[in-house]
Parts: structure tokens; C-alpha cells; sequence
């Protein structure tokens, strides 16, 4: 079922540390009930794909917000603001993972929410979405596109802001996990994702691969050379119907 | 992948924005997803101003970064060697 009518603006949620945070809001038009969906945006910043894929959510019958995790380097357009987070070192894992829980929050607060809230992330904001569900309560589904460093290589590139591999928290998972990659990804490689099947599967989670050749990293983005239209429109599939199965 | 790996250089010179000219005292390198340009990865420089408040970005494909660093090169040698 889809939903034409929608009202998409800008809200204020209470973030990490207390902070006001901004956010982009879509949601289906009508009473709902409707479930709830935080998107993660990648590294590049809150930029337009990532408004038009809360739309799309939305489109699809979820109330979706998608934070800002750059406001606090504002003002600023969201690319300067990307700019000063990259010049920054990246933002902190536990920022992020408090950020998601303010949204989790906002969500559950509105009238139309029916209860259930999962977590959606691309390319780094995979990551994150990997982290929330392995350290916040109550997510109820979570969608890991293509999100690099899960698995760490090398230990040092661990730092003060992302101190721990995703995947060693692994047993803490506690929501059911989608997963799409691109098998010419180099980040995730396929070793990479054969290495987090391996572990979640050890630890008897509950999770849905899936890995498309012919395609590489970021095969969504309509506006670049990487996107692949029928992996996008079969992953999107995936991601809407996991989404309902877990969260309506 | 989005990458956290960025080159910072010290630079002396001026460029322009939206709002007119500012000094630039760094440039801050990466490759990565750009924000605008589009290519699935590009060559990004940020020239800073010294408080870091103003930015002169550019998003460059890996081809054509590679090629404006040799024209930067010879443009230097010939020059140099024409007003030395």
C-alpha cells in the first residue's frame, strides 16, 4: 500500500546531551496508525537523496525522521556543516546513538505512531544504524545498507569517537537485521560481509542478507555513476517489506 | 565508503566565495562521496578561512584532479621560470 498524500517539514527533537536537534519529518497524511523510521544519512551529510529516501518511506506508510547529525556545527548550509564535522574528525559514536535514541523518542511521541520504530542507514549511517540496534533498547527492526567499518581491519583506526568495532557488540543485537551490499564493494567487501554473516549467525540472531552483483557501494543514488536500477528497486523492495513484516 | 581520512595542507593566498574574497590559511583534502558533483566518489578541497567560518569548495573527479595537478605543476615551472 502507498500513500500519495504525505506532509514532510522540519522538526525539533531532543538529541543527545539534552541538545535541540534538528530533523526532516515525512509522514503518511491521515491519522494513521503508522509505524516510525529514523533514517541515518551518510558521511557527505544531510543532503537532498537523503530527503527524497524519507519521502519515499513515508510514500510507503512509515513516518520517517531523518536527523541532522551535523546541527551542532550550525549554522551553516548542511554541506559546510559536513565539511566542519569531516574537519572534526566525524561525529561520535555515542552522539550519533543518542541522537537516534531522541528520534526513536520523537517518534513514539506523536499521535499518528503506532509504537514501532526501526532504524534505517546508508554507507557510514549503516554503521550507525548497526550500532543503535546493538546498543539501544527498543529498536524493532534495523536496515544496514551497505555500511562500511562494521568490521575493522586494522585496530587503529579506532579512535577516542568510534572506539569499537560494530561488530564486536554483535551479541547485543536485539532487532531483526536487514542487510543489502554490493558484491564490488570494497568497504563493505564481501570478506566483510561474509564476516558479519559468520558472527551473526554464531550468535543465533535474526537477520536477512542480501548481495547483488553488478553493483558496488551506494547503489541507490539515482544522481551517480554507481546506481544500478534493478538492484535499487529490488533492495528498496526488500527494505519496504521488511519493514512492514517487523514494524505494521 | 564514507572516509574520515582527510589531508590538511597550509596554505597562504585568497580565494573567492559568495560573499566576496577571504584570506585562506588551510586546505582540507579528501576523497570521498561528494555532496553536489555527481560522481559515486571525487576529489574534495575545502579552502578555509583562518577562523574556519567561510569555506571554497570543490568536488573533482579523480581524472580530472590528477590532470589539474600537472597543469598546477607546469603552470608553476613556466611561470616561475618567466618572471625569474
Amino acid at each position: 500500500m502507498s500513500y500519495r498524500g504525505m506532509i514532510a517539514e522540519m522538526v525539533s527533537f531532543k538529541a543527545h546531551n539534552g541538545d535541540t536537534g534538528e530533523a526532516y519529518y515525512a509522514r503518511p497524511s491521515g491519522a494513521g496508525p503508522f509505524p516510525g523510521v529514523v533514517l541515518i544519512h551518510h558521511m557527505p551529510g544531510w543532503d537532498d537523496w537523503c530527503m527524497e529516501a524519507t519521502r519515499k518511506l513515508a510514500h510507503f506508510g512509515f513516518a520517517t525522521i531523518a536527523p541532522h547529525l551535523y546541527f551542532r556545527h550550525g549554522p551553516g548550509t548542511p554541506d559546510d556543516l559536513a565539511a566542519k564535522a569531516r574537519t572534526a574528525g566525524g561525529v561520535a559514536d555515542d552522539q550519533v546513538v543518542g541522537d537516534v535514541a531522541g528520534c526513536m523518542a520523537f517518534l513514539r511521541e506523536q499521535a499518528e505512531a503506532n509504537g514501532k520504530v526501526g532504524v534505517i542507514g546508508f554507507c557510514s549511517g549503516g554503521r550507525h544504524t548497526f550500532l543503535a540496534a546493538c546498543r539501544l533498547e527498543g529498536v524493532d527492526a534495523a536496515v544496514d545498507c551497505w555500511g562500511g567499518n562494521v568490521v575493522v581491519d586494522d585496530p587503529s583506526q579506532l579512535t577516542p569517537q568510534r572506539p569499537v568495532a560494530p561488530i564486536d557488540l554483535t551479541g547485543k543485537l536485539q532487532a531483526p537485521l536487514l542487510g543489502l551490499f554490493g558484491n564490488d564493494d570494497k568497504n563493505p567487501s564481501p570478506a566483510h560481509v561474509d564476516k558479519l554473516e559468520e558472527t551473526l549467525k554464531s550468535l543465533g540472531k535474526s537477520y536477512e542478507f542480501h548481495r547483488y552483483d553488478g553493483a558496488g557501494h551506494g547503489f541507490f543514488a539515482a544522481d551517480r555513476p554507481g546506481y544500478r536500477p534493478e538492484q535499487a528497486k529490488d533492495g528498496w523492495q526488500k527494505v519496504i517489506s521488511f519493514f512492514h513484516k517487523h514494524l505494521d | 565508503m564514507c572516509s574520515y581520512i582527510t589531508e590538511t595542507a597550509a596554505i597562504v593566498g585568497s580565494a573567492k566565495g559568495p560573499d566576496g574574497w577571504v584570506n585562506v590559511t588551510s586546505a582540507n583534502v579528501y576523497f570521498d562521496h561528494p555532496y553536489h558533483a555527481p560522481l559515486d566518489h571525487a576529489l574534495s578541497i575545502d579552502f578555509m578561512s583562518p577562523d574556519s567560518s567561510q569555506r571554497v569548495a570543490v568536488e573533482l573527479s579523480a581524472e580530472s584532479a590528477r590532470a589539474l595537478v600537472a597543469r598546477i605543476l607546469s603552470a608553476l615551472e613556466t611561470g616561475e621560470a618567466e618572471h625569474a
